[in-house]
């Protein structure tokens, strides 16, 4: 029995009805200004819903998305708790905020530094984003390639906002960053010769994505969390930062965290600190599911902007064109871009190829919605409207047993739940992927606080307003080792001064000066999921 | 109304909908989840969990966020497992001497019981894997062991007490290191840019006016 319901295997037909001729012909990419008129319609960071502007802080009179505003100016877990701060429980050179991709990478550069370095997470080593990214690594290292053509393509996918001094970081330091990665003992896919397989994303007009199959991810995250253990970097888990520490001169000075388990506060004491938090799909803009891990509820941002930091681009949020929008049991799961970069179209209920497949993602996502909504061509899929994925195509064009070596963690995900992509096309709609803004760095990774960096997703501006595929688990090593290296280049010189959250009651007064009172808990840690059950 | 089935999680009996996984059935149940959950996607092997079908001898031993309830299941959790990871360093260990042997001599006390194969839930060969392991077959050992995503479901069951997914890592990380071929191309362009190669192309492009530059992107040559 399959595991599609009749309706959608009526539709399923159309999709088999045209393969054949689909497979000769590929749609042509839309022209600048009609991406523009469907960003313009369709895409919902240009809706004038779902977004609110900012009345306190560093960023006041610019908009973002209402549940990050309520938390940007939420109220301080702290706001009202006497914290005893000359009670310092660790005293370390460098403090990492998060354990994910780009905070062992800066972790073990600031070891190799020298630096006596602590990490300090929400949950557990490695429980990140990066652990989930699948497609691929982005890095221009091939001969007909170069950083300069990497440069344009994630200018113009990024809609020339992206900051030139970081985007200048990404792309040249990219190839050293797979070399670094590498040497570390991640197993590229290589051909027998030891070439780099490589293919397109979305908006790249060379094959630069690197992959480790469909695990890429999880790949570099095993890797690097394994030589953070290795070389004695100290961690402590499930004891997330709640807020930041700063001295009498304004330098950060550490964080306080919350311990998980006996409920008490930890106050940890830094010559420097790395903001390392990641992204925001939990917090689950305008409604949609996300692809993102458990804590990615944008708690770097809250304490950044609450001790002063300003933010870029908090309003651009990368929703990823391929969502699971069927079965239930994985809905707002990722589906790999690569299996469009391995030619499996986007098809409509009628059979129709209606777009280009490597479009950049916002403009693939908008166009998937016009799909769906303005034109009537989805498939009803549990309580909305998704879009087939032709993956059959890939075994038609790469041969038999393709994705079961390139995409085996997608085949295996699929099949838990009855379906066999090998064999059926899969439902998508977009989901909630990726925060495009963050915290403002310049080119050494520090933001305006003197000794707080920040590195991966809670970073903003390298990538503009959207985001290229592969270039995210590319800027968590580039950046990540950046800031590792400066923050232990700091901490040999810093000489801090009593320890102080002045910040957090002047935060506090400026709320309530601008008539603002909240009782929203911030940051907000973990999202609350009830899967329908009315509230006890 | 939605199709139930009743659960017992942690010791404690719910009815729950049929359509939920084991993780989205604790939430439903009111759990409120710090432990055992992770990506809920199956790539961070955060959730194992081990059941049995009430009344049931068989145990089963899963991930939460990948299986869906059933009628009679009784759920404890296995939120973290000791893995004895042994620590070393990857610029002095080389792929040869029975390097993994030397580091985890358990795994010479393999029984051949096949209990790690029969619980992981990526469907991996784990016995296999280790028997190229303990044979220095460390490429072989790497991809086999390649779609591991650390759940350790498989020590958790090992009378031998291996620690498998360690070892899996660390003949990947050999693999990866010493015995995949090297990438020339990749070397040539790490020393052109340490050479400053790319300098003054990157200086003269962040210099270039926005519509110069939207013109370049707009008529860039694309890769067939």
């Amino acid at each position: 029995m399959s595991a599609f319901t009749d309706d959608m295997l009526k539709s399923m037909a159309n999709v088999e009805r045209t393969r054949a001729a689909r497979l000769n012909s590929t749609p042509e990419r839309f022209t600048a200004e009609e991406k523009e008129a469907l960003l313009q319609a369709f895409h919902p960071d240009y809706s004038t819903k779902g977004f609110k502007v900012l009345e306190v802080g560093p960023n006041k009179g610019e908009k973002a998305p209402v549940e990050l505003a309520q938390l940007l100016e939420g109220k301080s877990l702290l706001q009202g708790v006497a914290v005893d701060l000359e009670r310092v429980d660790y005293d370390v050179d460098v403090l990492i905020i998060g354990g994910g991709g780009a905070g062992a990478a800066a972790a073990i550069e600031a070891k190799r530094a020298g630096a006596d370095v602590m990490i300090v997470t929400k949950l557990r080593m490695g429980d990140a984003n990066t652990m989930m990214a699948e497609g691929g690594i982005q890095g221009a290292d091939k001969g007909n390639d170069s950083p300069a053509i990497h440069y344009l393509d994630a200018l113009g996918g990024g809609h020339y906002k992206n900051v030139p001094e970081l985007l200048e970081k990404l792309v040249t330091e990219g190839p050293l960053a797979i070399d670094w990665l590498d040497k570390l003992g991640v197993m590229f896919d290589k051909e027998a010769d030891g070439t780099m397989v490589t293919t397109h994303g979305g908006g790249t007009s060379r094959k630069r994505m690197h992959a480790c199959a469909d695990y890429t991810g999880a790949e570099l995250m095993r890797v690097l969390r394994d030589e953070v253990q290795n070389c004695g970097v100290k961690i402590l888990e499930f004891a997330p930062a709640i807020e930041l520490l700063l001295d009498e001169a304004g330098k950060c000075a550490g964080a306080v965290l919350l311990d998980y388990d006996s409920n008490e506060h930890i106050v940890v004491r830094a010559k420097t600190v790395i903001m390392a938090t990641g992204g925001a799909g939990r917090l689950h803009y305008q409604g949609f599911p996300t692809s993102n891990h458990y804590g990615a509820t944008a708690d770097g941002l809250v304490m950044a902007y609450r001790a002063g930091a300003p933010l870029i681009y908090e309003d651009a949020i990368q929703y990823h064109p391929t969502g699971v929008a069927y079965p239930a049991q994985i809905y707002g799961a990722l589906v790999t871009e690569k299996v469009r970069s391995l030619g499996a179209q986007l098809v409509n209920s009628n059979g129709e190829a209606f777009m280009h497949p490597l479009e950049t993602r916002d403009v693939s996502a908008a166009s998937i919605i016009r799909e769906c909504t303005a034109r009537g061509n989805g498939v009803k899929a549990l309580d909305g409207v998704a879009l087939w994925l032709d993956t059959p195509m890939i075994e038609i064009i790469h041969g038999e047993g393709t994705i079961q070596k390139r995409l085996p963690g997608m085949l295996r995900m699929y099949k838990k739940f009855g379906i066999d992509l090998r064999k059926e096309p899969i439902l998508i709609y977009p989901t909630l992927h990726y925060q495009n803004g963050g915290i403002l760095i310049d080119a050494n990774a520090e933001t305006k606080i003197s000794g707080l960096y920040v590195a991966g997703e809670a970073v903003g501006g390298i990538h503009g307003t959207n985001r290229l595929m592969g270039n995210s688990l590319l800027d968590i090593i580039v950046f990540g080792r950046i800031a590792g290296i400066k923050a232990a280049e700091k901490a040999k010189t810093v000489e801090l001064g009593k320890l102080s959250l002045a910040h957090v009651d002047a935060f506090a007064k400026e709320m309530e000066a601008a008539g603002i009172a909240s009782e929203v808990p911030s940051p907000k840690l973990l999202p609350v999921y009830t899967h329908g059950r009315n509230a006890r | 109304m939605e199709q139930m089935v009743t659960v017992y999680l942690l010791g404690k009996e719910y009815s729950v909908p049929a359509t939920l996984t084991i993780m989205d059935a604790m939430e439903y149940a009111g759990f409120k989840l710090v432990r055992g959950c992770g990506c809920r996607s199956g790539f961070c092997g955060a959730c194992a969990v081990i059941y049995r079908i009430k009344g049931s001898t068989e145990l089963k031993v899963v991930l939460s966020c990948q299986t869906k309830v059933e009628e009679g299941m009784c759920v404890g959790k296995i939120d973290s497992f000791p893995v004895n990871k042994r620590t070393f360093n990857i610029e002095e260990i080389k792929a040869t001497d029975n390097i993994v042997g030397q580091l985890y001599p358990e795994i010479f006390s393999c029984i051949g019981c096949n209990a790690c194969t029969k619980g992981c839930p990526q469907g991996l060969d784990v016995m296999q894997y280790i028997a190229y392991a303990q044979r220095g077959e460390y490429e072989k050992a790497a991809h086999a062991s390649f779609d591991c995503v650390g759940c350790n479901i498989c020590a958790s069951r090992c009378p031998a007490q291996i620690s498998h997914s360690a070892v899996g890592l660390l003949c990947r990380r050999l693999t990866g290191k010493y015995i995949a071929p090297k990438c020339e191309h990749l070397a040539e362009r790490v020393a052109e840019i340490e050479n400053g190669d790319y300098v003054t192309l990157l200086e003269k492009l962040k210099n270039t006016p926005l519509d110069e530059l939207k013109d370049m992107y707009n008529k860039r040559e694309i890769e067939k």
